[in-house]
């Protein structure tokens, strides 16, 4: 009866380690297949960096050029 | 256009279209600023303070957008948008020196002794400007190409396809910055046409 008991619970403690185990080994598994973060931008070789640059540079102007227009309108109420 | 299959920077490569124009851009207007102030120096015409002031501004506007750009892009190939390169630091701090110029010229209200003394400050920032952007960075290590240890883009990074794309587009880039200048200072001649007229 004792000797039963002992071997279940070397079972159970053989299943939670092979449990262990396996979870860490699909873990490093996990981490090994994506390593690299901020996906979008880096996928196609990093072309999105270069839309994002041109997407500010256009932003900036924009603006830049509105504001231009902000002071030929206060002008022209003159 | 092909351009060189490199590792890192894969094709980010192609900001070099935008980003480095832009520098080139705010020099160029810088050093009008420069040639401007010198101007006002020798002839006191307020006209002259104008062009100076107004090519200064836009100048401004290219830095911002080509540190913007910069940390950008150093942001997907350094790892950090800030990593306190020598150039980087340089470059802000001449930056600073010309936001200065900007607040300089705001706090003195009367017109000829602002254009008297922006226009002194701005010789001893354009004179700063060069040491800090195209002197120190190249004399320590630094992540730029070209300084430091590093190939520049002009040794082997730089083939014959992208320098076929890359003057035309300094061209466009200067000629933008130019005719935005334009605009900014015949409003500010006619204004000025204004204000001395009654």
């Amino acid at each position: 009866m004792r000797f039963c008991k002992t071997l279940m619970m070397m079972a159970k403690k053989s299943a939670l380690s092979i449990l262990l185990l396996m979870l860490t080994t699909l873990i490093a598994s996990a981490q090994s297949t994506q390593p690299e973060m901020a996906d979008t931008m880096r996928s196609n070789g990093k072309i999105y960096v270069v839309v994002l640059v041109l997407a500010t540079i256009f932003a900036g102007i924009i603006v830049f050029l509105v504001r231009i227009d902000r002071r030929i309108t206060k002008l022209e109420k003159k | 256009m092909p351009v060189p299959r490199q590792f890192i920077i894969n094709e980010t490569i192609r900001n070099l279209y935008f980003h480095v124009p832009m520098w080139f851009t705010m020099m160029l207007l810088f050093a009008g600023s420069f040639i401007y102030s010198l101007k006002y120096l020798r002839s006191g015409k307020p006209e002259d303070d104008i062009f100076a002031a107004e090519l200064t501004v836009v100048g401004i506007v290219f830095s911002i957008l080509g540190m913007l750009t910069g940390m950008e892009w150093a942001k997907y190939t350094w790892g950090a948008a800030w990593s306190n390169d020598p150039k980087q630091l340089c470059t802000a701090l001449s930056m600073l020196t010309y936001f200065a110029y900007l607040i300089l010229r705001n706090g003195i209200k009367d017109e000829e002794k602002r254009a008297k003394i922006s226009a002194v400050y701005n010789v001893f920032a354009f004179a700063l400007s060069i040491p800090l952007i195209w002197v120190i960075p190249r004399m320590v290590d630094s992540l730029h190409p070209g300084n430091g240890g590093n190939p520049g883009f002009n040794k082997y990074d730089l083939d014959s396809m992208m320098r076929m794309v890359f003057y035309p587009a300094v061209i466009g880039w200067f000629l933008l910055g130019v005719w935005i200048t334009t605009l900014r200072i015949r409003l500010k001649l006619i204004q000025h046409k204004e204000e001395n007229s009654y």
